[in-house]
């Protein structure tokens, strides 16, 4: 069990940040523009683990929770995922809850240690993320309900199993099929996207997870920015995981199969941000409740 | 059960001592040896009744017709009596150094008596086998809560809220005599052993037993839409008082719902859904006025609404469960229910302790004149911190054990069900899903606004750090949240006979064995987190650190009015996701004309089912009332008139009874 742990953990450190760069890369040859090198999010880690830090004269302790949460939830949730054709290292009875509630977990000192600074923008960008993840939560949880009532079982690792590439062509594949948009609505929104959110936006009154990690600096910002993209990973790898349920059998072909699945779902985002405008902000919970109804049709149709 | 009895004396004994002193601080000194002595003894014997599953009874000559002084601990009763002593333990001894400073210009007396008593009725109603006896410790422990609750009298909102709740309990009360008369008159007799009868009862009149229990509990138990008066009482109450009835008084009332349905016969699948329907309406309702309320106790008073509503969830659907022949199903939710009453009693009790603190420290209740008060009160905030974790379901705390066990249930339901069946089930799954994340935004909110930032007026920004016994009181039961959160399958052990009580069902090892990998895994998140916080600590001292304002957009001199306020957190959640009648009344604030002058915007939370739906039916009967007036005519002759008419018809009907009834 060590050896897959480490595997895991291995590939999730090292790969983590390239989506990231394939997203930008996307959204610039949209643009017409060279853009970023790919490997630009691993030269930004390293500069700022280089960093001093800057701290507001308001902050605590918890100002520093945010980033140490916010790393540690994606590195324990990724274990009990099934990384494309590899099996997940840890896995019992109902460990989808605790996935959902590890989020919780990294949302709570995320917005605990926005509300630290004192400032209004990074209270605005807590209450507006945890609001949002109001809708999105009851959304995740309903899909993997649907993953759990057609594979009988309540572990992720069984619900990702093997029998995904079957279901695809039997009458559950609709519901599948549904789930996925779900899925791919609710990564956008817990990765603070477009159309949900605008991770380059230049105002602050517009933001919304980027504005509460406006006053962290240093290896501080550098750990939350890791840990985004940790994050991005692992909800990614959820995702690719029902959309390409090959299993080859062999280490080295599945982990390919997952990485340049991982590397697709990178492009699809790259395109959705170039073509899409962002949503205002009201019109936000509109979309994720319909998106919750979608989930909750998706249910109905496989327990018919 | 002698020790039990001695424990009991103890407290009766320790309230009557009180009575003559008129000094503060002996008072509560006497008051406070006799809780800490009397809960120990009555927390251990209800730990030998869980561990040994053996019932223990007692019964001695009472001479009130009717009734008989029996007390049984059964595992069921034990179940309640071990958290009212180690709560009534604990906040005892924070009572003391709370209420220093109001001893000062009064006596503590009356608390103390009233304190004792309480709790003394507490650990009797959960034990009393005798509808008289038990009817008559439900109403010392109403009476002497309603004094507690109305201990600052002067105040006009605390009178008022004592008053509701006085109101509200004694409805409760009557479906209660109701029930235990129309059950006395089936079985013959009063003492519960005799109840067992009723197990024979039509289901026409079982279901009527069920709903006068239902609702005459409930109203205690402060289940959706019957808590009317909690939102009100939490917060008038001192802070300790405030604890002891969130965390276990208004369990009582589940006690209550749990005892009759023991007696009743095998329920049928709507009871147990009724009970799930209102306990999620009140889940969903309760976390969404918590996130609503300014004022910290009344926030933390609605999500007492949500916690129990969660529980009525869990409880109902386990009887589906049974009712449907499902005992996995049954064990998992019934366990997850119990084991949340539990964990409830824990963090309810951290919150409320805490939330005394600052109120201790900063004289108000109002979120939006806190801030800042973690750099204060450093060691106040990280446990109030840690409360809330619990308190929000979040690993690794024990919070999240007892919902991850409802969850498991709902989920396995979900799957093992045929068909559309199965829908309700994950239904509510979701809609647990939606409290919990409610739950988040309303704790992240209570955290934020009040301990975090800067400090918003010139008392906060000088407080002081509590006392550290009741630091100590507050850190107790917050390792207890953590030793259940880490170490679950105690927990459960002790609840397996209990458990085996409520749901007649033989239980295995798999409870045990389904829970031990979240304890595990609770350890890892732990220690992980220690390591990588370790590192960041670590660098912090070898890296270059500064110093500076936050970040304002360019402005160099941000003050605490710019920082968020709670209706602003909560705003963009009221506005966009809840519906309109749960908003506050939001009065002033409106701008014009082209140079206005400065204006001021208020909120005001009331609730909804009080103010909308209760308040003008209990209006509308009391005006069909009015004709009622010309009976008082304010003359002697004509009372007197009445109290002739009164006897004679009295007379009449004993004689009539005396002729037919043959007695």
């Amino acid at each position: 069990m060590i050896g897959r742990i480490a595997l895991q953990l291995t590939v999730l450190l090292l790969f983590a940040p390239l989506p990231l760069g394939v997203i930008n890369k996307t959204k610039a040859l949209f643009a017409g523009r060279i853009g970023p090198p790919l490997l630009q999010p691993y030269y930004d880690l390293a500069r700022l683990w280089r960093k001093g830090f800057v701290f507001s004269r308001t902050t605590t302790w918890v100002f520093l929770t945010g980033p140490v949460v916010g790393l540690v939830v994606p590195l324990l949730a990724v274990q009990l995922l099934p990384f494309g054709g590899l099996q997940a290292p840890i896995s019992f009875t109902g460990d989808l809850i605790l996935f959902v509630y590890l989020f919780g977990l990294s949302r709570f000192f995320t917005a605990i240690a926005a509300l630290d600074t004192g400032s209004s923008f990074e209270g605005m960008g807590a209450a507006r993320e945890v609001t949002f993840s109001c809708l999105a939560e009851p959304t995740l949880l309903f899909s993997l309900l649907v993953l759990a009532r057609s594979a009988d079982s309540l572990s992720l690792g069984a619900l990702l199993g093997p029998q995904l590439a079957n279901q695809w062509l039997t009458e559950i594949g609709a519901s599948l099929g549904l789930i996925v948009v779900c899925l791919f609505v609710v990564l956008l929104v817990e990765n603070s996207r477009i159309p949900f959110d605008d991770p380059n936006t230049h105002l602050e009154l517009t933001m919304i997870h980027e504005v509460m990690v406006l006053d962290h600096s240093g290896p501080a910002l550098g750990m939350i920015l890791y840990g985004a993209a940790l994050k991005l990973m692992v909800m990614s790898a959820l995702l690719v995981r029902i959309v390409l349920p090959l299993q080859t059998g062999s280490l080295f072909l599945d982990l390919l199969v997952f990485l340049l699945g991982l590397m697709g779902l990178a492009v699809l985002i790259g395109m959705v941000e170039s073509t899409m405008a962002r949503l205002s902000l009201p019109r936000v919970p509109q979309v994720l409740v319909g998106t919750m109804l979608l989930s909750v049709f998706a249910l109905v149709l496989v327990l018919r | 059960m002698n020790l039990f009895l001695c424990a009991l004396i103890l407290l009766f004994g320790g309230s009557l001592i009180v009575l003559p002193i008129r000094k503060s601080s002996l008072a509560a000194l006497l008051g406070t040896l006799t809780t800490v002595l009397a809960t120990p003894l009555t927390g251990y014997v209800a730990l030998k009744v869980l561990l040994s599953g053996q019932s223990l009874s007692l019964s001695l000559p009472w001479s009130v017709p009717g009734a008989e002084f029996n007390l049984l601990l059964d595992p069921l009763a034990a179940f309640f009596v071990l958290p009212i002593s180690a709560l009534s333990l604990f906040c005892a001894l924070y009572a003391g150094a709370y209420l220093e400073h109001d001893g000062q210009t009064r006596p503590l007396t009356p608390h103390w008596f009233f304190f004792n008593i309480m709790v003394l009725a507490m650990l009797l109603v959960v034990t009393a086998s005798n509808a008289v006896l038990f009817l008559a410790v439900w109403e010392i422990m109403t009476i002497s809560s309603f004094f507690l609750v109305a201990w600052d009298h002067h105040l006009e909102d605390v009178r008022k809220a004592a008053w509701l709740y006085l109101l509200a309990a004694h409805v409760g009360m009557m479906l209660l005599i109701a029930l235990f008369i129309l059950a006395g008159r089936y079985c013959g007799s009063l003492n519960f052993s005799d109840f067992g009868l009723l197990a024979k009862l039509p289901l026409s009149i079982a279901s009527l037993l069920f709903l006068l229990a239902l609702f005459g509990f409930g109203v205690k138990a402060g289940l959706f839409p019957v808590h009317i008066w909690l939102p009100d009482a939490h917060p008038a109450a001192p802070s300790h008082v405030s604890a002891l009835m969130s965390g276990v008084l208004i369990k009582t009332g589940i006690y209550g719902i749990l005892r009759i349905l023991s007696f009743l016969p095998p329920a049928p699948a709507w009871w147990g859904w009724l009970m799930a329907l209102l306990g999620a309406g009140g889940a969903v309702y309760g976390i969404s006025m918590a996130a609503q309320q300014r004022d910290i106790k009344r926030c933390l008073a609605y999500s007492t609404v949500e916690n129990i509503g969660i529980i009525f969830l869990a409880l109902g659907f386990g009887m589906v469960a049974v009712t449907g022949g499902h005992p996995t199903i049954a064990l998992f939710t019934f366990a997850g229910g119990l084991l949340h009453l539990w964990n409830h009693a824990l963090f309810k009790g951290v919150m409320f302790l805490g939330a005394g603190a600052l109120l201790h420290a900063t004289g108000t209740r109002d979120m939006n004149h806190m801030g800042g008060l973690l750099r204060r009160m450093p060691l106040t905030g990280l446990l109030w911190i840690g409360g809330s974790l619990a308190i929000g379901a979040l690993p690794p705390l024990n919070g999240f054990i007892s919902e991850w066990l409802i969850y498991i249930g709902l989920a396995q339901a979900g799957t093992a069900l045929e068909g559309y069946a199965a829908l309700a089930p994950l239904l509510l799954f979701g809609l647990l899903g939606l409290v919990g994340a409610l739950a988040l935004v309303t704790f992240s909110r209570l955290i934020g606004i009040c301990l975090l930032g800067q400090p918003r007026n010139s008392t906060v920004a000088c407080a002081q750090d509590t006392p550290p016994i009741m630091l100590i009181c507050i850190g107790c039961l917050l390792t207890g949240c953590l030793a259940i959160g880490t170490f679950p399958q105690g927990a459960l052990r002790l609840l397996m006979k209990p458990l085996s009580q409520v749901t007649r069902l033989p239980i295995g090892e798999e409870l045990v064995q389904a829970v031990a990998p979240l304890g595990q895994w609770n350890l890892m998140l732990l220690a992980s987190l220690v390591v990588l916080a370790g590192l960041l600590v670590w660098l912090r001292h070898l890296r270059p650190l500064a110093q500076a304002a936050t970040w304002g957009c360019g402005y160099r001199f941000p003050t605490a009015r710019m920082s968020y306020t709670g209706e602003g957190y909560a705003g963009f959640a009221s506005q966009h996701l809840l519906p309109g009648v749960m908003r506050p009344e939001v009065s002033g604030g409106k701008v014009c004309g082209l140079f206005p002058p400065p204006t001021a915007l208020a909120q005001h939370s009331t609730d909804p089912v009080l103010m909308r739906f209760l308040q003008p039916i209990f209006v509308a009967i009391a005006e069909r009332c009015q004709w009622l007036h010309w009976l008082q005519q304010g003359k002697m002759p004509i009372y007197l008139v009445y109290i002739f008419v009164t006897s004679v018809v009295l007379m009449a009907w004993s004689i009539w009874a005396g002729g037919h009834g043959g007695g």
